[in-house]
């Protein structure tokens, strides 16, 4: 299955290694990602910060080249992109904006535009639970994992239908389909502190601390993420989150996407594990030493 | 005559209204309940709790509310929205209010601000953010060069950081017109591009 994608601009930056296990997954599962042509940066938060005319105008821009590819469905791995091109497209739906943004534009914007989804929803779209754990060539039994939404892949909940906007259990589906356990955990669409990390670091220290904190209580081998921007704050800057709860954290924080990588079998520098700022070496040689006795009870049986 | 405090000289009706129009939201069905305070991950920050930044709008506090510290430390999570029982979107109107007061000139925590247009100005440039291009300009206009300095080595180390930008295919031109457009509309406008 084809499907036209918008990879945002932190997936050639800073979660290059998201975007690595993304494709990774998805080759995998035989999902083709097309990526669309000349896309550019939604904006992000900054845009709709300053003007919700300029951002929508640099969202429409890239759902404009997905319709005129012929796109009906147009995957994101990362949530803040998502929200984007979501917030615009609605936005679009009233005469007297679309006509503020597309003085904007070089040509007015096609009429309508493809359905946006995360990569997470349309991996799950694509392959039921069944099938993903007939895929499994490592299971990730004995892991105990927490799954960590973020803000944005189910806020604003009628824009992002994503679930029980304060609750959701996909990633749990997809990774316990793999073996896993997943704890229960509470703070999974609490805010990590999103970007102020750079203007106001406390904000974000404090707020991931929370986060880490609790999944360190709670005793698990990993947090699970599927957002470039948490997974930053948790894990490039879990030292600084660490200070401001007068504590140290040595958790990994690993996207989703690593984590079905694993437990596909694909090889772990696919899956770009060596660019995580606290590693994840620990969790790797638990699963491997899982799967060792395994092998020495299946032989013994 | 009751001792009562009088606010009358300070009420803008007219801003109340704008907030609503802006926001699209009915900001007077908030009843105070607190729910969005209560969850607030930024209140901390604040120098009027969300639901206060809602009463003011309903009293029409335009001033308290246009140059409070809380609609530039709003994180824009939504869970306030999440959770209003009247269905108010209080995150829009923290958006709104943060709108109104780049236009009216109050940026009372300038270097959030910063961080943003220097953000903006690499995606101008370039088409697509660029992470280190976004570090130096900031650093440039905060006069904070020590910015998370603790977190470079790693960060290089581990690729996490692109040393050059990534240019969009076919040039950024089409990006850096919709820029453009945008700066000079907001100029003949009146507002702060």
């Amino acid at each position: 299955m084809n499907f036209a994608y918008y990879p945002g601009c932190s997936a050639k930056g800073s979660s290059s290694d998201y975007e690595s296990s993304t494709q990774a997954v998805c080759r995998a599962l035989d999902i083709t990602l097309e990526e669309i042509p000349g896309w550019n940066c939604c904006g992000s938060t900054p845009a709709h910060a300053v003007d919700t005319e300029l951002s929508a105008a640099l969202c429409v821009r890239n759902l404009d080249i997905a319709a005129r590819q012929g796109a009906d469905l147009l995957l994101t791995p990362c949530p803040s992109c998502l929200s984007n091109l979501r917030a615009a497209a609605r936005r679009m739906e009233k005469p007297a904006f679309r006509q503020r943004v597309n003085e904007l534009l070089d040509a007015p914007a096609a009429e309508t535009f493809p359905e946006v989804t995360s990569v997470m929803q349309g991996i799950a779209r694509q392959i039921d639970r069944e099938t993903l754990a007939a895929r499994v060539q490592t299971s990730l039994k004995g892991l105990r994992l927490a799954a960590y939404y973020g803000c944005l892949m189910s806020r604003p909940s009628e824009l992002m239908r994503f679930e029980d906007p304060e609750n959701p259990l996909l990633m749990e589906g997809l990774l316990s389909a793999c073996g896993a356990e997943m704890v229960d955990f509470p703070l999974k669409t609490a805010c990590c502190g999103a970007s102020f990390g750079i203007p106001e670091r406390a904000m974000t220290a404090r707020n991931s601390g929370r986060i880490l904190e609790l999944a360190r209580r709670l005793g698990v081998d990993a947090v699970v993420t599927a957002c470039p921007l948490c997974q930053m704050n948790l894990d490039l800057r879990q030292k600084q989150a660490g200070r401001a709860c007068e504590t140290s954290f040595h958790l990994p924080v690993l996207y989703f996407t690593q984590m079905l990588g694993l437990a596909l079998g694909l090889k772990r520098n696919e899956l770009g594990l060596n660019k995580l700022a606290v590693s994840a070496n620990g969790l790797l040689e638990k699963m491997d030493n899982l799967r060792r006795a395994d092998a020495v009870e299946g032989g013994r049986s | 005559m009751n001792d009562a405090i009088d606010i009358s000289h300070v009420r803008d009706a007219a801003f109340t209204a704008e907030v609503e129009a802006r926001s699209g939201q009915k900001v007077a069905s908030c009843y105070q309940c607190g729910n969005c305070t209560a969850g607030c991950p930024a209140g901390f920050a604040y120098d009027m709790q969300v639901s206060q930044i809602m009463r003011g709008v309903q009293l029409g506090l335009k001033d308290s509310v246009l140059k409070s510290r809380s609609i530039w430390m709003c994180l824009s999570c939504s869970t306030c929205s999440q959770r209003c029982p009247n269905n108010i979107d209080v995150a829009a109107v923290m958006e709104t209010l943060r709108h109104m007061a780049r236009k009216e000139g109050h940026i009372t925590v300038p270097k959030v601000e910063k961080f943003w247009l220097s953000f903006l100005n690499t995606v101008r440039a370039f088409g697509r953010s660029y992470e280190i291009g976004t570090m130096v300009l900031y650093m440039m206009r905060s006069l904070r060069v020590y910015t998370d300095v603790d977190l470079a080595p790693t960060a290089f180390a581990k690729g996490k950081l692109g040393l050059l930008p990534h240019l969009t295919p076919g040039g950024a031109e089409p990006v850096e017109r919709i820029f453009r457009r945008y700066r000079e509309r907001a100029k003949r406008e009146g507002g702060r591009p």
